[in-house]
């Protein structure tokens, strides 16, 4: 089962992306941005970074880079597609997702372990979770929140297109270190009761109609492994989309 | 050589948070009149020869595909920039 990963200037996460892939059971093929060509391969993960930049807006130069070209008509045509961070941002700029990522409400930079419900299990790379479940994985982004009118919102949540929330915790959860609670495990935190990035509806990922293409905020790639990452909850990404491509 | 401008904000919509920086940083230094700011884009394109009808044309398109995204941004405006006061040609060449 061959998932290419492509690398833009200033991808990030190529690497990871491709070692999570090895790790499910895949084959990594890397891609490069200035290539049309996909190398036949079953799917495509569009990893985190900062691609050309973020110039212009994220995601909206790598738009237009060659490997796009040969991307786009093959996702409509239903490969699974997998937009990470920079990759979501893509992805919606390529219009194969609707809405689109703007900075973060309290601009500045976010790094850390998200709790996200999954609302959709029955996408490519989702179909190995519980409808429900919640998952922890990395968030870390500038551009995280996910915005769209009100009649395109109305459309995903009706269509069961919003794959994943961010779950908010309620004020209680930074109470017992405000009370100064000595020896509690719960810190501060400063996004109880909201989430991190402002994202209209608490969303952090949609799907296409079809469901082949998926793009979210927070990183699969990095909690694949015992010791690295909050959990192991991100290889379920990948070993979805392995066993889709083989029921297809 | 002539020049194309083209303007592009964020829909009023949707909330701008560079703009909102800016606003909570103007108090500081007295300016209390202000009551929202909103940041915009503005890109000069360089064409040499006349801005043409056809070259305002394909900026407009360029304005609409790259250079904004119209889920959440509008074109303002795309003109012709009107020739500056001709810059001093006599600067030697080093």
């Amino acid at each position: 089962m061959r998932i290419g990963v492509v690398t833009f200037p200033g991808s990030l996460d190529d690497h990871d992306a491709r070692r999570a892939v090895r790790i499910a059971g895949g084959e990594p093929v890397s891609l490069w941005h200035a290539d049309d060509s996909l190398r036949e391969v079953d799917a495509v993960v569009l990893p985190g970074g900062f691609s050309y930049g973020d110039y212009l807006r994220a995601g909206a130069i790598a738009r237009f880079a060659p490997v796009m070209s040969a991307l786009v008509p093959a996702a409509r045509g239903g490969l699974p597609v997998l937009g990470i961070c920079n990759g979501f941002q893509i992805l919606c700029e390529s219009h194969l997702l609707p809405g689109a990522m703007i900075q973060n409400d309290h601009r500045t930079f976010i790094c850390r372990d998200q709790r996200l419900r999954v609302e959709n299990a029955t996408t490519a790379w989702t179909s190995d979770f519980e409808r429900g479940a919640e998952i922890t994985i990395v968030l870390k982004n500038q551009d995280g929140q996910y915005v769209a009118d009100r009649h395109t919102l109305d459309e995903l949540e009706g269509e069961g297109r919003v794959a994943f929330r961010y779950v908010v915790d309620g004020p209680e959860a930074s109470a017992g270190a405000s009370a100064g609670l000595a020896g509690s495990a719960v810190r501060y935190d400063r996004f109880a009761g909201r989430n991190p990035n402002g994202s209209y509806r608490d969303i952090a990922g949609v799907t296409n109609e079809r469901g082949n293409v998926v793009g979210l905020m927070p990183h699969p790639e990095h909690a694949i492994e015992e010791g690295y990452g909050p959990s192991l909850d991100g290889l379920t990404f990948f070993t979805s989309v392995l066993r889709s491509v083989v029921n297809a | 050589m002539g020049n194309v401008v083209v303007d592009v904000m964020l829909k009023s919509e949707i909330l701008d948070p560079q703009g909102q920086a800016v606003a909570y940083a103007l108090p500081r230094l007295g300016f209390n009149q202000f009551t929202d700011v909103r940041q915009g884009k503005r890109f000069v394109l360089t064409v040499e020869g006349e801005v043409t009808d056809e070259v305002l044309a394909a900026a407009r398109a360029a304005a609409e595909t790259m250079l904004s995204n119209p889920v959440i941004e509008d074109v303002v405006s795309v003109r012709a920039q009107p020739p500056a006061a001709a810059p001093s040609e006599a600067a030697p060449q080093a």
